[in-house]
């Protein structure tokens, strides 16, 4: 783990740099296997979700095939992916689509 | 056959397995295990891997298992990009492995503290009560042992009617039997632990 080096920026200047940096999302990707309530559970557990959100991005996998479950850095999206898999859910990670 | 029920004072998940049951579980647990841990991880080796380096590597796989059920519990993390997938396997995939064996290992321990002997016999119950960190290793265990035989057998969206259409004699429709027991556990025990 490394510290920040003391650089000194205005805090929106780092902040848009951040964004320009961090395009990824983790994807789930709907299987004939995994129950709907514990797709659900998972959200809610692991990503800190409401009942109501994780229910929503669940039924997106289940109709849509997959769902964008999650945003960040390509740091923070490898951590959930190998987290989804821990869970036994099929989750891939990409560059954000570019808006 | 029952499932889980939250107890209502601890909160723990509790259920009551037939010994054939349990045992069955213990059996699917260390199916498991053997899976994991026998079917050495897939390194990427070329014809000259005799280099001192070469022997002395001992990071994680890079390239997809061979075994389809391996490669279901293990998938490849960027689709699109093969030098990052290999990467993100080369340090996930060890840890994965050992995390789901140390999970249905937990399994067996459990049911073998609540009482299953080496050689259970007709007429034995084993009450089993899960803490809720034990409860969801149990969960990503029967996952786990459901994509296993879900891969195994080919088990596709939306085909429930070829299973139950085929006779009882099938070993196919026997697996099937198992693996929709082990989805009923599961639901039960998500619903426990998530009220």
């Amino acid at each position: 783990m490394s510290a920040p080096s003391p650089v000194e920026l205005d805090e929106p200047v780092t902040d848009d740099l951040a964004q320009l940096a961090t395009p990824w999302v983790t994807i789930v990707w709907n299987d004939p296997v995994n129950l709907m309530s514990y797709v659900t559970f998972v959200f809610t557990s692991y990503f800190g979700y409401s009942r109501k959100k994780a229910e929503k991005l669940m039924l997106e996998v289940h109709h849509d095939g997959r769902s964008v479950v999650s945003t960040g850095s390509r740091e923070e999206m490898e951590r959930d992916v190998q987290a989804m898999h821990e869970y036994g859910l099929w989750a891939t990670m990409q560059k954000a689509d570019t808006p | 056959m029952t499932g889980f029920t939250r107890h209502r004072r601890s909160g723990a998940a509790v259920t009551t397995f037939t010994a054939f049951e349990a045992d069955l579980l213990r059996s699917l647990a260390g199916q498991l295990i053997e899976l994991l841990r026998n079917e050495s991880a897939t390194i990427e080796t070329d014809a000259d891997a005799d280099s001192l380096e070469d022997l002395l590597d001992f990071s994680g796989p890079t390239l997809e298992p061979e075994d389809p059920v391996l490669a279901r519990l293990f998938p490849t993390a960027y689709p699109e990009d093969e030098e990052a997938a290999a990467e993100f396997r080369r340090y996930t995939e060890s840890d994965l492995r050992n995390g789901k064996a140390a999970g249905a290992a937990l399994v067996i321990d459990t049911l073998e503290e609540a009482g299953l002997p080496p050689e259970p016999t007709d007429g034995l119950f084993i009450d089993v009560e899960l803490d809720p960190a034990t409860a969801v290793a149990w969960m990503r265990s029967f996952t786990d042992m459901r994509l296993a035989i879900a891969t195994r057998l080919g088990i596709e969206e939306g085909d429930e009617e070829f299973w139950y259409s085929l006779p009882d004699d099938d070993p196919r429709a026997q697996v099937h039997d198992i693996y929709d027991w082990v989805g009923y556990l599961q639901e039960t025990l998500v619903q426990a632990v998530a009220g």
